[in-house]
């Protein structure tokens, strides 16, 4: 069939016109496609531009490096190491139980931690990186590293951790730092956001804790390019976090290991005080336990130990315990006596043994009495009635705004945990606590360190140090922050009569070395490093009529927490003191035959900067000494580090 | 028209068609689909095998055979038209009994190793019927009532067969194909118009009807039309992958983030990148001046197909151009509508570029027919 020319020209028309409509509708649809393509890319450009970075550029904080503590020497006893560790990411994994398969080929990890790890990781989302194991040495480390290729998800890596090279020499005064809780972020009203990373480690307790703001530093931060399943793909800028403060303590290392070592096991608490600054040169509470332990999450078992142990071993007892201080009162009540005026210097006093007041006896430590006993043989012999005699006189609101001016019963701001205020007694007191009248047998008990009188080994050890220097010396532990200095305190005067206050040392210098000082087999031979000090026996149980009738049962049969606190508070040398040392024996029996040894020797080695030579020690005590000296582990001592000056 | 009414002495023959392509169609089509590779390169993050390289070699078998097609006479397909529409819709029933289901619709037909989209197939298929119905009808008959409802069957035929598998978006690409194959054959605007009206009337009804008691759909079938319409509605959903393929599309810029550096398409913020969206990767890496380009190039072989049609004195050849040269637009316009958020995201790929072997092949060689009748044009 032909087509007509007609009909082919009719047609051509016909599909020209419509081709050409059809033309014309596409090309308004093509332009708008371009207007709108236009409209998006060139006017709207920014506002997409800042979606797109929103939604692929997140920020990650870097956790700063934790500021270092240091010994007075310059030594770390606070540092950071280096925490190898191996996360496992599901998405990346594929088959995760073959992975932990392979991966405990390389680090030893029982069936339980596997299958916990196993249930983590299925329990979480599936980009979200899960720790598997931490602390790994090196070796494991680089050997995960290595076998990489055959470890899928497997991610080594390797952060910061704290740690304390001295373990627990430093336990209480230090303390330790943590994971933070929930219980944690409740205190803290805005807190830092870099709290929120799960490997970040917040202080506890003791100075880490007191310290925080100073030791946490800032946080830096990355820019990270992640995709849409919030996956990191790469690094686009970093900014360094500044690492904390370096907090250079007043603590002496070498001082502190040998006090610890002296304490040994004992329930007990041992402060050392650099009477010319106030510097606390060593504070040490035993038993010690080891934080690095709760740094890395103590296990159960381990905490329960150290819970249970009946020597409370994680109670810092330098400054949280209060005890009652015994004779080592003494001083104060003779002062306070002094320069009110009720007695002076030359005032004597008659000691039968006993003395009967409002109807009770009150008894001296010796039963058959000092006969006639004056300011020296007061301290000299601790005879008790002298003082019942003072107390009487002096009434226990002078002892009490005594002992507080000598640093007992008020707060001392250092950066540790749960400071006691101790207890100064007064009237007020007295009727503020227990709506009582004050009796006249409690000015008697507190003349004497008992009753209500209570303060902590801190305290004792200030009131070492200002009778020895009759300055307000207040303790601290602080000497530099960042290699800023902290001011060389200037302590004030304590405004008492210096005749007064050389009764008080002379007393306490006969303690020691006169020939009926209760603590003369503990006196310190060498000259230049004279000791002086007072012993101290604090009851914690009362001694009924009927059993001082019976005589009083020896510390030697009672159960040990039923026996007397040994105290002994002393400073040395006694022309020139410059150290105050307090030891407290918890329910260690007598002052003088147990805080006395400890104090002493603590004393030697701080004025010796080491083991003293034996010469320095009474020929009694020298082959027990040596033999003490043999049983110790001391750390090498730390000599300045010269590199730190030279830098 | 009888291939007796070509003056066959002044068509080329043999070798020397080859002369006679439409060389600036071949070139356009070859810098589009480059354009693809360079994109399925890019969004791969840089691995040429897994999509650019399978993409190349199709590309190269498909460019041969479009050339091929093209040295096949124009007669020949004319003749074929009404048995290649048979064996199309015979290929879709099939694939509605026994097709392989691919995303939640069965779209593929397994034959040994050949996986065969027949909806595909149909669209140039049909679009020749078409083409050969109106060349073999008197100009005067296109509007009557009767001639009119033959092509009508010819379209719903298919378009019922592919809306069972179900594939929504190919069926309204047949509806619109085989219209604008009427429309240019020059059927009474009217029938438009009326098409139109009925279809406007129609969704007005439904819509209307919502929330008074003679509701002509159930309530979360009217939500589901919401969020059809406004995929904001539902951003966690559809609407997510619409929003990020603005943000990709709106933070290129006037000259894009530069080649491989498109954090959307990169970090895995853009759905079925290297399909549906592609044209989102290519405004992000390469912003306006890209994008821009790129739908200059359709415009021109849009152009040059219209030209080669409007220049044509066989019919069938015309319309055939035309229907195939608007298949295309369709495809474009309708992919990058909806990845700009102008129309609901309903898979649709981006001709030429977008990953994909069926589409790929079948388009090059409808334009291999194109060219075909660009060589065999009556002369003279």
């Amino acid at each position: 069939m032909r087509k007509s020319q007609r009909e082919i020209v009719e047609s051509s028309r016909v599909i020209t016109r419509r081709g050409l409509m059809l033309a014309t509708i596409q090309a308004a649809v093509v332009t708008v496609l371009g207007l709108k393509l236009r409209s998006m890319q060139i006017e709207h450009a920014d506002e997409y531009r800042l979606l797109s970075d929103g939604n692929s550029i997140k920020i990650r904080l870097l956790p700063p490096a934790r500021g270092l503590i240091l010994d007075r020497n310059g030594m770390i006893i606070a540092g950071n190491e280096q925490n190898y560790r191996v996360t496992l990411t599901r998405e990346e994994a594929g088959d995760v139980s073959a992975v932990i398969a392979r991966l405990r080929r390389i680090i030893p990890m029982s069936d339980r931690q596997a299958a916990e790890i196993l249930a983590e990781i299925r329990r979480r989302s599936a980009v979200t990186p899960v720790m598997v194991t931490d602390r790994l040495s090196w070796p494991e480390f680089s050997s995960i590293a290595l076998n990489a290729p055959a470890l899928p998800g497997v991610t080594p890596e390797s952060g910061l951790s704290r740690s304390y090279p001295r373990r627990g020499d430093f336990a209480h005064v230090l303390g330790y730092v943590g994971p933070v809780s929930d219980y944690d972020l409740s205190k803290i009203d805005n807190p830092d956001p870099v709290l929120m990373l799960p490997e970040f480690q917040l202080g506890k307790v003791g100075m880490e804790a007191k310290l925080e703001q100073v030791l946490r530093g800032k946080a830096g931060a990355r820019r990270v390019e992640v995709n849409s399943a919030g996956r990191e793909m790469r690094e686009l800028s970093r900014q360094e976090g500044q690492q904390g403060a370096t907090v250079q303590t007043t603590l002496d290392a070498g001082l502190q290991n040998f006090v610890a070592q002296r304490l040994g096991e004992e329930s007990a608490a041992a402060v050392v005080i650099d009477v010319t600054n106030g510097d606390i040169a060593a504070i040490s509470s035993s038993p010690v336990f080891d934080p690095n332990k709760f740094v890395r999450g103590i296990s159960g078992p381990d905490y329960r130990a150290l819970m249970e142990h009946d020597h409370r071993p994680l109670a810092d007892k330098t400054v949280q315990g209060a005890y009652p201080p015994g004779s080592t009162f003494k001083m104060v009540a003779l002062l306070a006596g002094l320069e009110s005026g009720v007695i002076n210097t030359g005032t004597r006093f008659f000691c039968p043994g006993y003395i009967t007041v409002a109807g009770r006896r009150f008894h001296c430590w010796s039963r058959g009495g000092h006969g006639t006993v004056d300011v020296i043989k007061s301290l000299a012999e601790s005879c008790d009635i002298y003082y019942y005699e003072l107390a009487q006189r002096v009434g226990i609101d002078r002892i009490a705004a005594m002992a507080r001016r000598m640093g007992i019963g008020v707060h001392h701001d250092l950066p540790m945990s749960a400071i006691t205020e101790g207890i100064a007694p007064d009237r007020a007191w007295k009727m503020a606590r227990y709506q009582q009248e004050w009796q006249i047998g409690d000015s008697i008990n507190a003349s004497i360190g008992q009753g209500y009188v209570l303060a902590s080994p801190l305290q004792l050890a200030v009131m070492a140090a200002r009778v020895a220097t009759g300055r307000a010396v207040a303790p601290r532990l602080v000497r530099a922050i960042d290699g800023i200095q902290e001011p060389e305190p200037d302590f004030p005067d304590l405004g008492l009569n210096p005749l007064n206050l050389r009764a008080a040392r002379m007393g306490m210098d006969a303690v020691m070395n006169s020939s009926r000082g209760t603590a003369r087999r503990m006196r310190i031979t060498a000259p230049e490093w004279r000791l002086a000090g007072k012993t101290g026996t604090s009851q914690v149980r009362n001694i009924t009529a009927a059993e001082r009738a019976r005589g009083v049962i020896k510390n030697e049969q009672l159960p040990w927490n039923r026996r007397d606190h040994a105290l002994f508070v002393c400073f040395a040398p006694f022309d020139a003191p410059r150290y105050a040392v307090s030891v407290v024996v918890e329910h260690g029996g007598g002052g003088s035959a147990v805080a006395a040894p400890i104090a002493r020797d603590i004393m030697l080695f701080a004025l010796a900067g080491g083991l003293p030579p034996l010469s320095a020690y009474p020929d009694g005590e020298r082959a027990k000494v040596q033999e003490m000296w043999s049983r110790m582990d001391l750390m090498p001592s730390a000599a300045p580090k010269t590199e730190r000056a030279k830098a | 028209m009888n291939y007796l009414d070509y003056q066959v002495a002044q068509v080329p023959t043999g070798w020397r068609k080859i002369f006679h392509l439409n060389w600036p169609l071949v070139f356009l089509i070859t810098a589009v689909s480059c354009i693809g590779f360079l994109m399925l390169y890019s969004v791969s993050g840089g691995n040429i095998e897994q999509w650019a390289a399978p993409q190349m070699k199709r590309f190269a078998v498909g460019v041969v055979l479009m050339i091929a097609l093209a040295f096949v006479p124009i007669w020949f397909w004319r003749s074929i038209s009404v048995a290649a529409y048979a064996i199309c819709v015979l290929l879709l029933v099939l694939v509605d009994l026994i097709g392989d289901v691919g995303m939640g619709a069965q779209r593929w037909l397994v034959v040994g190793p050949i996986r065969i989209q027949p909806s595909e197939l149909t669209k140039v298929a049909f679009v020749m019927t078409l083409a050969a119905y109106y060349d073999w009808l008197p100009v005067e008959k296109v509007s009557r009532p009767l001639w009119v409802l033959i092509p009508v069957v010819l379209i719903l035929l298919p378009t019922a067969l592919v809306v069972m598998q179900p594939d929504l978006g190919t069926s309204i690409m047949l509806i619109a194909g085989g219209g604008i194959v009427m429309f240019v054959a020059g059927v009474s605007l009217w029938y438009f118009a009326g098409v139109i009206a009925i279809a406007v009337a129609g969704v007005t009804a439904v819509m209307k009807s919502r929330g008074t008691s003679w509701q002509l759909l159930r309530d979360y079938q009217f939500r589901r039309i919401d969020t059809f319409l406004d995929p904001g509605l539902d951003p966690l959903g559809a609407g997510y992958n619409i929003a990020q393929a603005q943000i990709a599309l709106g933070s290129g810029g006037w000259s894009g983030r530069g080649f491989m550096q498109g954090t959307q398409s990169r970090l895995n913020f853009l759905p079925e990148k290297h399909t549906d969206f592609i044209f989102t990767s290519l405004a992000e890496e390469f912003g306006f001046v890209g994008a821009g380009s790129l739908l200059v190039l359709y415009v021109l072989i849009l152009g040059f197909c219209l030209h080669s049609a409007l220049t044509n004195r066989d019919r069938f050849a015309s319309l055939m151009t035309i229907g195939i040269a608007g298949t295309f637009f369709l495809y474009f316009s309708i992919n990058m509508a909806t990845v700009m958020g102008m129309l609901p995201a309903k898979g649709s790929p981006l001709p030429l570029v977008s990953y994909g072997g069926t589409s790929l092949m079948i388009l090059l060689m409808a334009f291999g027919i194109v060219q075909s009748a660009h060589v065999h044009r009556p002369r003279g």
